[in-house]
């Protein structure tokens, strides 16, 4: 029997915890870990005569390496080894070994495979050293020789060579086929607007600096604790590109000091810290700094035009989003831009296009609600244009607009509570006081206004497995290999798993985080509660039948003449629901059933049939007030309400903080977050914390999160949809048109800075051309 | 107790040279010897495996590295080790009594103040320099004084409840709107 894995860190909550019910707000279970310093991280990991590698990264953005002068590195004391392509140990040659679980199209990077440079901060060579420092130093000593080449990174410059994605990526739908004819329904539209949105390079920046640290096992095991959002990918990856058996490898992460899509792939620390555990058969621990993390991956720039046709009482008739985004040049990164302005509101006529351009980057990554974040934001600002140009409200707009149908295959909705967001959120907020005019509102020498926005994120489910073992003594171990980047799921599996089985929290433990646990997919795209919440759900049903069983074959059992939909599992045992003073605790059904421990094991599927007739998706209404001093262009959300529609809620204190998080991370997008690039040189210039501006504290004021109901059995099995996602979509846009509000100013950019926000004439503009 | 710390290369030749470094841990002394380039950070999360400070951007822009020293709050990143000596250090493995946690980390779990964790005990080793330095007097006050620490996940506003519980007594009295006020974050 599978008990549990011991020597991996796994948190149970306090004692005196209790019971608990899914929905309640519980108290993170990991919290007593995290707040004491004892939760240990990736880098975190002690390992016997353990050796640390320091990535050198490339200077040039696109050429090749001609050599290395390694001499003076070489010399440094403690310098056991410095690893570049000529030099490494065997990897496998084939793009297909290197295509983890959510690889796009196209030939993934190598990293050492060769000398072929793809972007800049390319890692070049990994200095191994008995101490950080040393390796640290050395690596300011390797100088690399380039055959540097023309590269081309300006997204802007290159507009005209754009092509059509290939569309092969996990989750993934290009954009559906025109429907209805939208240029002429435009062209005969009684009032229009059109206008180009631009959006920055964003990076992730999780607090955690990316790293790996493998520990050599006697046997040659590798045990490797990595920053990512899956275990079982990382582990398979590192399987395929140096040809290593399932057994010989174990990768870990019990906590992971966020990601939010950037541990989505194995980044390159991954393969350079097992290529150096390999060949000098020690452990090795390898750190990326802050700078070099700004090469793993990325939001991308993304320019987009919006033209919207409605009639007079503002109901649509047609909508035209076009999105151009960047790539690299090995891979199309690609993820869905536009197809949200065919999906939330009704309208006959819409086209959709979505083209890549091409660069000497690396290949971008999801971040928060990849896609959305930047493409619905664009069509709520212009639906904000479209009210103005109406003089209407921009919640009425929305209103007259609702789609109650998927259109595209007219079917029904899984479930949608977007009217109930609106109205509780418009409530929440007081958005009825709203004067309909911008610059009507002043406060001593700050302009006033009031945006809100819609937002959504797909519903999605993949298929997971989980293992649960009962002990005579009221322990639970429920386990698959799920992951918690901080957002909630050891408190919301825990919740789930006492809640069924009627046991205290502090009974509950689950173990996630280790690449030998029953199979569970990558965390991301906010499916990971509805989908390995399924599965604990699914074996915790069946040890509830295998308990009720054990206890109705007892000798004189007070359940002899139950069925099992008569009882219900509370209190720390089983009882009848009628009468509940008919009662056995799961400790006295395992003593006299003579049981130690028994155990259960389940496959949760989808049930892709079923979902398949439904559309199904998150919706939020987001409601924001800035304060704009125009004299300097600064802005200040001082309120935001969030009212979300994500299912039910199992976890309510973290799915909370999931939500207002990724307000603060929608009022970052909005405000703050830009990567700028110098072309000349082909990369990042302001690669840190300082110059990367992210919100801080003094940034946030009241953000209000409402929940409606909702109890969606469509999407899982335990009613959840997600909320990792959906929380950040439509913030920033909330912000713009709040600002618009504000100042009559309508900035079409992100991050809106002051210098825009200041800009005389009130438009700004981005670009000419699409 | 006295701890002699070997580096990660044990008997192998180190040309750095090493200089004699005594300090307090958490209350432990601690009789160390230790390369001149050794940050305080590194030496307590490499050297004394006290992973609880954690390092975020190693160039004190992030603050979650944040210790106390002398009951001062600062970026264990941008100190050398040497520099500290004779001085009393706490982490945030200093704080709790045992099983018992410290005010702050009670309700930092109860406001759920964190997400993945990795500010967390900066975050509650800046709070706690924020306290001794006794400046703050309102909500908007703690949120400019605690802004030297990045929480990427963005749990400012539990943040600022759970500092407001403790410094104040009660969490979610809302004083009036004021503008921006720089400055008072001490260098």
């Amino acid at each position: 029997m599978n008990e549990r894995i011991h020597d991996l860190q796994t948190p149970v909550a306090d004692a005196g915890t209790g019971f608990v019910r899914v929905g309640m707000p519980v108290s993170r279970v990991d919290g007593r870990a995290k707040v004491t310093g004892e939760a240990r991280y990736a880098a975190e990991h002690p390992a016997h005569d353990l050796a640390y590698g320091v990535v050198v990264g490339s200077t040039i953005a696109r050429g090749r390496i001609a050599g290395f002068r390694l001499r003076e590195a070489l010399a440094v004391p403690g310098v056991v080894e410095i690893i570049t392509h000529e030099n490494r140990p065997r990897m496998r040659s084939f793009d297909l070994f290197y295509k983890d679980m959510t690889a796009p199209a196209g030939a993934p990077f190598r990293p050492l495979y060769d000398g072929e440079i793809h972007f800049s901060g390319q890692p070049v060579a990994l200095v191994v050293a008995e101490t950080f420092e040393a390796a640290r130093y050395a690596a300011s000593l390797v100088a690399v020789d380039y055959l540097p080449q023309q590269h081309e990174t300006n997204l802007m410059s290159q507009l005209a060579r754009s092509h059509k994605p290939k569309p092969l990526k996990a989750g993934f739908s290009p954009p559906p086929d025109e429907r209805g004819d939208a240029e002429a329904a435009l062209l005969a539209a009684a009032v229009r607007i059109e206008a180009e949105y631009y959006s920055g390079v964003e990076h992730h920046n999780p607090l955690e600096l990316f790293a790996s640290t493998v520990i050599r096992g006697e046997d040659g095991h590798l045990t490797i604790y990595d920053k990512t959002q899956s275990s079982q990918n990382s582990r398979w990856y590192v399987s395929r590109v140096f040809g290593l058996g399932k057994d010989k490898v174990t990768v870990r992460n019990p906590y992971v000091g966020g990601a939010f899509g950037s541990g989505l792939r194995p980044q390159y620390q991954l393969p350079l810290a097992v290529m150096a555990a390999l060949q000098l058969r020690r452990s090795v621990r390898v750190v990326l700094t802050r700078q070099q993390m700004f090469s793993l991956g990325h939001r991308p720039e993304t320019l987009q035009r919006i033209r919207l046709g409605a009639d007079r009482d503002g109901r649509l008739r047609a909508i035209v989003h076009e999105a151009v985004a960047e790539t690299s040049c090995y891979e199309d990164y690609v993820e869905v831009v536009v197809n949200w302005s065919g999906q939330l509101y009704a309208c006959d006529n819409v086209k959709l296009i979505y083209r890549l351009v091409a660069l000497d980057q690396s290949s971008p990554m999801d971040m928060r609600a990849p896609g959305a974040a930047h493409g619905v934001h664009a069509l709520e600002v212009a639906m904000d244009e479209l009210a103005w140009a109406l003089r209407l409200d921009p919640l009425e707009l929305r209103l007259r607009n609702y789609a109650e149908q998927d259109q595209m295959k007219g079917l029904p909705f899984s479930s949608k509570a977007l009217r109930d967001c609106y109205e509780r959120g418009a409530r929440r907020f007081g958005w009825a006081r709203r004067p309909l005019a911008p610059r009507s509102m002043r406060e001593g020498s700050e302009l006033v206004g009031w945006g809100m926005a819609t937002g959504t994120w797909d519903a999605m489910q993949m298929f997971a497995r989980a293992g649960a073992v009962l002990h005579a003594d009221g322990r639970l171990v429920v386990s698959s290999a799920a992951t918690d980047i901080g957002t909630g799921t050891y408190t919301a599996m825990c919740t789930l798993a006492a809640d069924a089985l009627g046991l205290r929290l502090e009974q509950v433990m689950f173990q996630l985080g280790d690449s030998n646990l029953p199979v569970a997919p990558i965390e991301g795209g906010s499916s990971h509660v509805a989908t390995v919440g399924s599965a604990v759900a699914g074996v915790c049903a069946k040890l509830q039948k295998r308990l009720f069983r054990m206890a109705r074959r007892l000798h004189n059992s007070p359940f002899a003449k139950a069925r099992f939909d008569e009882v219900e599992f509370a209190g720390g045992g089983l009882r009848l629901r009628r009468q509940p003073s008919v009662a056995m605790s799961v400790e006295e059904v395992m003593a006299a059933a003579g049981e130690a421990a028994i155990e259960e094991k389940y496959l949760m599927l989808p049930k892709v049939l079923k979902q398949k007739k439904y559309l199904r998706a998150t919706h939020s209404a987001v409601f924001c007030e800035v304060k704009v001093d125009e004299a300097f262009g600064t802005v200040r959300v001082t309120r935001v309400v969030s009212a979300v529609a994500a299912g039910r809620i199992i976890s309510a204190k973290t799915a909370r903080s999931q939500v207002s998080g990724a307000v603060v991370w929608g009022i970052s997008q909005a405000l703050h977050e830009e990567t700028h690039a110098d072309h000349r040189l082909g990369r990042f210039m302001n690669h840190n914390l300082a110059e990367y501006h992210v919100t801080v504290n003094a940034d946030v004021r009241d953000i209000d999160v409402i929940f409606v109901d909702e109890d969606d059995r469509v999407v899982s099995a335990i009613g959840a949809k997600g909320v990792g996602e959906i929380g950040i979509v439509g913030v920033a846009a909330a912000v713009c048109n709040a600002i618009f509000h504000a100042t009559g100013r309508r900035v079409r950019s992100t991050p809106m800075t002051p210098e825009k926000v200041m800009a005389p004439g009130g438009d700004v503009s981005v670009s000419a051309a699409l | 107790m006295d701890i002699a710390v070997k580096n990660a290369g044990g008997a192998q030749a180190q040309a750095a040279p090493r200089y004699p470094l005594s300090l307090r841990i958490n209350g432990q002394p601690y009789e160390l010897e230790v390369e001149s380039w050794v940050t305080l950070l590194d030496l307590l999360r490499e050297h004394l495996h006290l992973t609880g400070s954690k390092k975020g951007c190693d160039q004190g822009q992030c603050g979650a590295c944040t210790v106390l020293v002398d009951g001062r709050r600062i970026n264990a990143c941008l100190s050398l080790a040497l520099m500290q000596q004779g001085r009393e250090v706490v982490t945030i493995e200093g704080l709790a009594e045992g099983a018992r946690l410290h005010p702050l980390q009670r309700a930092f779990v109860a406001h759920d103040a964190l997400q993945c964790g990795y500010c967390t005990p900066g975050q509650i080793c800046s709070a706690l320099g924020l306290m001794n330095e006794g400046q703050a007097r309102c909500r908007d006050d703690l949120r400019e004084l605690m802004s030297g620490n990045v929480c990427r996940c963005g749990a400012y506003p539990q943040i600022v409840d759970a500092v407001e519980e403790v410094m104040f007594g009660s969490a979610g009295a809302e004083e009036r709107d004021r503008p921006v006020i720089v400055g008072m974050v001490p260098a």
